[in-house]
């Protein structure tokens, strides 16, 4: 202990020095690295910024960067909060030599706040798995990527689960499922689908708010016990996910009814509710926990260099792994900007082409050994998505396990709504749909 | 319709309890020193961040002994560090100092301790306890880790109530609550009592950091359940703590009974949004205290005679 209060005084002494941002030469490409590694969300946000920051070294440390052009970071802390988040985006979006090449918000909040703003700055916002549903529509969003799943694609994946366990679609009808939610617009988002789908089969919904940063919520929870749902779909982030479960579990609401969305299945969700959230599932975002054959490479070049940003056996932790996937994507859509304007720096605009034409087959997966944990994307202006499929994830006390087959978000329900919010979204703000060509 | 109610009630109660935990951290230094302390939440932060993480390499209760070490370490290095350079300066001046405090301890107690979410487990059962299932479908549900704390509580403003009242530094303490100037005129040591003030503050923090702890898991978020100890402060007034238990009863009990039977009237009758009002609903009922005492339920009324 001694040793590390010496190492802080130290470390504060020098700060200046030690994180002062580095010269950037003409032959790098600048990624800025929106994180929260203090604050109420802080156990989520770090092992996800720790993934981000060990692929981006990966790359340069095993292929000399991306073609040659080597990454570089700089990490900006905004602890969760909007308006903090915005003012990292507008410190670094100028950075290197050709800016920004994209930004990953982590935060619906920010990627609601940004939309806007990129769309003039010319800078792509990779949202894997969060931002707005409505967003997978690329003719009227040309800047936001919300790659690999959307609330509703979440929301629809977890109603068919439910399906499937109650033997039919059509058995649903009567029964109850109550929604708790962040309030905040992460948290509102899968009401739409819940909605519609309540429509379309007959069943009720129950919404229920948990405000912010939801360590109260026990009158949430009597609510449950009161009116038995049954089953309880779970959108938190942060403390409330592990909040919600030790709840469930003060009130004996049995967590096998439970589902999160895959912001809220990961270890620091489950692990402060002990043997109280085994039982408790939650849709993926396609991977799940583990070591997978990429961490060879990890291992080799990063971790035993002394490079590494986690704990080594943190490295096969759900929220770390997100983060190599993120990373992974936002990698390969520059490269596959490279492969049209050249093995050069890109601009944010060539790497939102990048973005818009991704198509990493089964063989690609494989090459960059990530091969059993995603499967293959591909994006068009039609489909910012890119893929639209998970599986349900079930803690059994000490580990996650995948306890469900592969299932796909139905279109048939999920695009007339996108349809008609991204037509409402164009009508609002004055935009013209259409698809970008560079 | 009652078991529900019944329940919510009694649910709120219990949380209460645990507002009026933290709202006795205010009061203790409030008293002493006329200081509102917004370093109070991350003070039980810190607190119990130390137990949880010490706790992990030795037995609980070395770990919470060590912590006790710990805050008062804490006391003296504020007392020695910033209260003393600011003896007679205005309250506000003081205030921003606990202000400070407050952020740097935050930060601190993350740099230091870890940012993860640590267990503290007390053995308390977590499942629940249902009662008179003959007479309510479903029976009446009591959180044990809650009825435990608040009987730890009981014990705990006892224990300070009997150090207030019967005892040397107690009395030394009122004292210097009612006129700083005037108890050092009388050789009352102002720095002492201010150390052993902010050092019971520390340890009061303890208790609550443990409670919080154990039922949420060790992480940044129990500093802001020092904002629900605005409220019982408001209602119950800054000098009392039996003001500082009822208001934390009324407060506990209001805003759960508000989130279970108003929040969807009023979402149902004026076709809301929706959204969670337990949070303002307290800051709302402890307004309308103010405006009717502005000194509390409890709190000593203030008279200046010109």
């Amino acid at each position: 202990m001694m040793l590390k209060l010496v190492g802080i005084a130290v470390a504060a002494a020098v700060g200046g020095v030690a994180f002062a941002a580095p010269a950037l030469a003409q032959n790098e490409q600048f990624i800025p690295a929106l994180v929260y590694r203090t604050g109420a969300y802080a156990p989520n946000g770090v092992p996800f910024a720790n993934g981000i920051a060990d692929y981006y070294k990966l790359v340069n440390a095993r292929d000399n960067g991306i073609n040659g052009v080597k990454i570089v970071t700089e990490e900006c802390e905004f602890g969760y909060a909007t308006d903090r988040g915005v003012e990292c985006y507008e410190r670094l979006k100028k950075n290197g030599p050709t800016g920004a090449a994209y930004v990953i918000p982590l935060s619906t909040g920010v990627t609601f706040a940004l939309t806007e703003k990129t769309t003039t700055d010319k800078i792509p916002i990779i949202s894997m798995g969060y931002g707005r549903s409505e967003s997978r529509d690329g003719s009227v969003f040309q800047w936001n990527f919300p790659l690999l799943g959307t609330y509703w694609t979440a929301s629809d994946i977890i109603v068919q689960h439910i399906a499937k366990k109650e033997v039919g679609l059509d058995k649903l009808k009567g029964k109850k499922i109550a929604l708790v939610y962040h309030d905040s617009p992460y948290g509102k988002e899968p009401i739409a689908l819940l909605t519609e789908r309540a429509k379309l089969h007959g069943f009720e919904t129950m919404f229920l708010p948990v405000t912010h940063p939801g360590v109260e919520q026990k009158a949430t929870w009597l609510q449950i016990r009161q009116n038995r749902p049954d089953y309880v779909l779970l959108w938190g982030w942060g403390v409330m996910n592990s909040t919600s479960i030790k709840e469930a579990v003060a009130v004996g609401y049995a967590r096998d009814k439970m589902y999160g969305v895959w912001w809220s299945g990961a270890e620091p969700d489950v692990r402060p509710a002990e043997a109280g959230a085994t039982g408790y599932n939650a849709v993926t975002l396609q991977h799940t926990a583990g070591q997978f054959k990429l961490h060879e490479d990890l291992k080799k070049h990063v971790y035993d260099k002394n490079q590494g940003s986690a704990k080594w056996d943190e490295t096969g932790e759900i929220l770390y792994v997100r983060g190599l996937i993120n990373a992974m994507l936002g990698v390969e859509a520059i490269r596959t900007a490279q492969a049209r304007f050249g093995n050069k720096p890109m601009t944010g605009e060539q790497v939102r082409w990048g973005l818009e034409n991704l198509n990493i087959s089964a063989q690609r997966i494989t090459q960059l050994g990530f091969d059993g944990v995603m499967k293959p994307i591909k994006v068009s202006c039609a489909d910012h998505e890119g893929a639209r499929t998970g599986r349900i994830q079930t803690w059994d006390g000490k580990n996650w396990k995948i306890t469900s087959d592969w299932y796909e978000s139905d279109d048939k329900v999920i695009a007339p709504m996108v349809k008609d919010a991204a037509a409402k979204y164009a009508a609002e703000k004055k935009i013209a749909p259409g698809c970008l060509t560079n | 319709m009652l078991g529900p109610v019944l329940e919510t009630l009694i649910g709120g109660l219990l949380t209460g309890v645990l507002y009026a935990l933290v709202a006795l951290g205010f009061v203790l230094i409030f008293k002493a020193s006329g200081v509102f302390n917004f370093a109070q939440g991350a003070m039980v932060l810190f607190a119990a961040l130390s137990v949880a993480r010490l706790s992990e390499m030795m037995p609980l209760v070395v770990a919470v002994a060590l912590s006790v070490v710990i805050m008062i370490v804490l006391a003296y290095a504020i007392e020695f560090l910033v209260l003393r350079r600011l003896v007679n300066q205005e309250g506000i001046i003081l205030f921003m100092a606990t202000l400070g405090i407050a952020y740097f301890l935050e930060g601190f107690g993350e740099t230091v301790w870890g940012s993860n979410i640590y267990k503290i487990n007390l053995g308390i059962p977590k499942e629940p306890m249902f009662f008179f299932e003959s007479v309510f479908p479903g029976g009446l549900l009591i959180d044990r880790e809650e009825v435990a704390a608040a009987v730890g509580c009981a014990v705990l403003v006892a224990a300070l109530a009997i150090f207030f009242q019967v005892t040397r530094v107690g009395r030394a303490l009122r004292a210097v609550a009612d006129d700083h100037q005037a108890a050092q005129s009388v050789g009352i040591p102002l720095n002492t009592i201010w150390l052993i003030v902010w050092a019971v503050s520390g340890i009061v923090a303890i208790a609550a950091g443990m409670v919080w702890g154990s039922k949420l898991g060790v992480q940044f978020s129990i500093s802001l359940v020092a904002l629900k100890a605005l409220p019982v402060l408001i209602l119950g007034g800054l000098t009392s703590i039996p003001g500082a238990i009822v208001g934390g009863l009324i407060i506990g009990a209001g805003e759960k009974l508000a989130e279970v039977l108003l929040g969807p009237l009023l979402v149902r009758w004026f076709d809301l949004a929706g959204g969670g009002i337990e949070n303002w609903f307290a800051y709302m009922l402890a307004l309308v205290f103010l405006l009717f005492r502005p000194q509390g339920l409890f709190g000593e009324r203030i008279i200046e005679r010109i």
